[in-house]
């Protein structure tokens, strides 16, 4: 009995290994097509067969020092500086925002709470195209300062999750501190920050990721500039029809200088992010 | 129920007492739902109609600086020693009418039409010749007439504010006390009104750069404004809902009311699927990862999430390339002697192209949810397993009669987000098949076509921007209430748990 119960439960367990080995292949080997081929060094976009057949660092070369009609390293650059800017304001606003919410009591409070998610409902290209004849009116479209502003403007309603965060400190710190004399500006810099490291990291970090991943917005605002795009733009011009043939191998050699760091920095904070996720969309 | 018979019961029995209990309070939610929208907005006009009968009474009441500041903003405070403050409502109201005067009022006096003078050849009266006069822009004139409505509003409200503050200022003088000084007023900002320093910045910004532009393209779904009728050259104007009984027009071929009745046909295909696959396999596979026994879970985690962690850009820009005639995919089956001709994934018929979205989608998803779910599904109580075992229930049994019940009810929130999220999936339609495979049968858009890549292709392709901002509406208005009844039932969950 107990050794055909052993049995059944190997025989299962088997089944799940193979497949879960047959699924993690399917679903890693793109990725590893991707790292083989930015290293592959004959043949033009694609080839007829799965194994590149010599292996060279040309193509990572090439993306850093051919920069005449396709400028990799400026991009790289642009999104580098745009990311910083606007991951310092955004960070700001998000914490003072979920700040207010969480741990002050006013009377705009719930209506500016409501106001905030009913904002988060619109598609958010919806305004995407008035935003552009804002910012051409303020003639800074195409310019790197134009971006900052769209990734920093609207960050404030990203709020949730760091006031999630916030709620669970006790209430009483705050009291205490108040008899003690500490005013509310004190408060939050000198208890709930310094309590909230965890939280502030995530924010820095998924508002410095932002900019590497937007498309569609920096696609919208710099037009044909294209010494002003920023690296997801700039690598989904290389494979368009008219560069594909000569930049598809630095396209990904590109991809593969883009994903690493960015992978990283998001396997780093998953935690905080399955929690954040969690925490706004499921009961529990 | 009382919380000791609740204690009482087995967790199964728990859980489905939690689960009806829900359900049959749903109704009664959905009533109150709709009862409080009523509320709100009586009480929205309750409260303007107490503010201003405040601000009469004020008037009636206050002594002659009172009055002369409902005039001119800030007097009663200079006057009675708040001098900063004073001055600075002082300055404000100077710019505001500065501005309205030079700038805004300009504008609003053309927002009724939106311009009447079209540009055109002309013989110029300062040069006598025939040139291009410039009319008037209806975008600008839309745009900044939008710009001095807020900004009007947002006068109002500060003028409101100090008329308050001018007859406050007055109550303290005449009861004797001290005025509050101007800088205990700044100390007060960094404290018992620390919200408003705090909030005054993303409120600016957001106001500029989400709220106006939405206001604006709200606005453009009842004008004319599209290829037509394009600024500067030509002008538009108000059409009220034409733009929507267009869309609902029921005519035939490729008209732009038969493509959205197709588009959204095929946007809720994609998002049921979307969504369905995802999490039945996502979850599938997080309990095969997580079985007692399974050895190397971090590595098989690992494996899966390691496709949620690269930008989605690439992942999908590089699928993008896979699947073409001569990708590698096409060379895998090719070198297997599956096919001897590469396939056309993305732009050969719809149904291939569908299918193939919805797979590489699955591709995409699937690691999304093991992450997601995973934790939750530690927590579903074992003992509901074991005695499940003992009854003889076998692994799909249990699963479709434990895993799934007890998911869908603590995911509930989460799978409608997930299904709001995959209705506004831009990225997904955009970078794969760019809405391919292309055709006649429908306006200005391909048969994989999202509603929200249709919106994107009539603004930057065929300019059609008062269709775009309709259908942008419609979209909000499916997604607003899907998104309201969401956040009440988890609300009404949550109370439910305290036992009463």
């Amino acid at each position: 009995m107990i050794k055909s119960y052993k049995l059944k439960r190997g025989l299962s367990n088997a089944f799940i290994y193979l497949l879960l080995a047959v699924l993690g292949i399917i679903w890693v080997s793109p990725l590893v097509y991707l790292v083989l081929h930015s290293f592959r060094d004959e043949g033009l976009a694609t080839v007829s067969y799965l194994l590149p057949k010599t292996y060279s660092f040309k193509n990572y070369i090439e993306l850093f020092t051919d920069t005449a009609t396709l400028n990799f390293p400026r991009w790289f650059l642009n999104t580098f500086v745009v990311a910083c800017f606007s991951c310092v304001i955004s960070t700001l606003a998000v914490l003072m925002v979920s700040y207010s919410f969480s741990r002050l009591r006013f009377k705009a409070r719930k209506p500016l709470i409501n106001i905030g998610m009913i904002l988060g409902m619109f598609p958010g290209f919806m305004t995407m195209i008035a935003i552009y004849y804002l910012l051409k009116a303020m003639g800074l479209t195409q310019t790197l300062l134009a971006l900052v502003i769209c990734y920093s403007a609207g960050a404030g309603l990203g709020y949730q999750i760091s006031k999630g965060f916030f709620d669970t400190i006790p209430r009483a710190l705050d009291e205490a501190a108040t008899i003690d004399g500490a005013t509310r500006n004190q408060i939050f810099w000198k208890i709930i920050l310094p309590m909230s490291k965890p939280i502030v990291v995530y924010t820095v970090l998924t508002s410095f990721i932002g900019p590497w991943t937007d498309f569609i917005l920096a696609k919208i605002i710099m037009g044909d500039a294209r010494d002003n795009y920023t690296v997801a733009i700039g690598l989904q011009t290389m494979v368009s029809l008219e560069f594909k043939a000569t930049y598809f191998k630095r396209f990904l050699a590109g991809s593969v200088i883009v994903a690493v760091p960015i992978s990283a920095l998001f396997l780093f904070m998953q935690r905080y992010y399955v929690e954040g996720v969690t925490a706004g969309g499921v009961k529990g | 129920m009382k919380y000791i018979d609740y204690m009482q019961l087995n967790p199964f029995q728990r859980f489905w007492y939690n689960f009806s209990n829900t359900m049959k309070a749903f109704p009664g939610k959905l009533k109150n739902f709709f009862a409080a929208i009523g509320m709100f907005i009586a009480n929205f006009f309750k409260g303007i109609g107490k503010a201003v009968a405040g601000y009469v009474s004020r008037f009636v009441k206050g002594d002659w600086a009172v009055k002369i500041s409902y005039l001119i903003m800030g007097f009663g405070n200079m006057v009675k020693g708040q001098f900063i403050k004073g001055l600075l409502f002082l300055g404000l109201q100077v710019a505001f009418i500065a501005y309205f005067i030079f700038f805004g009022w300009g504008y609003l006096q053309k927002f009724p039409t939106l311009g009447t003078v079209e540009q055109g050849m002309q013989i110029n009266p300062a040069t006598g010749g025939y040139e291009l006069m410039a009319g008037d822009n209806s975008m600008l004139i839309l745009l900044y007439g939008v710009l001095t409505i807020v900004l009007t509003v947002i006068f109002l409200a500060v003028y409101f504010a100090s008329t308050k503050s001018a007859y406050a200022v007055a109550q303290q003088v005449a009861a004797g006390e001290k005025p509050v000084d101007f800088v205990s007023e700044v100390k007060d900002l960094f404290d018992k009104k620390f919200h408003i320093t705090l909030l005054a910045f993303p409120t600016l910004t957001i106001s500029a750069f989400t709220i106006l532009p939405l206001i604006f393209m709200i606005l453009i779904a009842f004008t004319n404004y599209n290829k037509a009728h394009l600024a500067p050259g030509k002008l538009f104007t108000w059409v009220g809902f034409d733009t929507f009984s267009e869309i609902f027009a029921m005519t035939e071929g490729a008209s732009k009311g038969a493509t959205f009745v197709e588009l959204t046909k095929w946007t809720l295909i994609w998002a049921v699927f979307a969504t369905v696959l995802n999490y039945l396999f996502g979850m599938i596979l997080a309990l095969m990862i997580n079985k007692k026994g399974i050895k190397l879970k971090a590595l098989w985690r690992t494996l899966f999430v390691i496709t949620v962690a690269v930008p989605q850009f690439v992942t999908l820009l590089l699928m993008n390339q896979m699947l073409q005639e001569d990708g590698a995919i096409n060379v895998l089956l090719m070198s297997l002697g599956i096919i001897d001709k590469g396939i056309l994934f993305l732009n050969s018929t719809a149904l291939v192209a569908r299918i193939t979205v919805i797979v590489v989608n699955c591709w995409i998803g699937i690691p999304y949810t093991i992450l997601i779910t995973s934790g939750i599904l530690m927590n579903i109580p074992a003992d509901l397993y074991e005695s499940a075992t003992i009854d003889g229930a076998g692994p799909v049994r249990s699963f479709f009669s434990i895993t799934l019940p007890y998911m869908l009810f603590v995911t509930t929130p989460y799978l409608i987000t997930n299904f709001i999220g995959n209705v506004n999936n831009f990225n997904v339609i955009y970078l794969l098949t760019n809405g391919g495979p292309s055709t006649e049968n429908l306006y200005q858009a391909g048969y994989t076509d999202l509603l929200v890549t249709w919106l994107f292709k009539l603004t930057m392709n065929s300019q059609d921007y008062n269709l775009a901002a309709a259908v942008g509406i419609l979209v909000f208005i499916v997604c607003a209430t899907l998104s309201l009844v969401t956040f009440n039932l988890t609300k009404s969950a949550k109370s439910e748990e305290e036992f009463s």
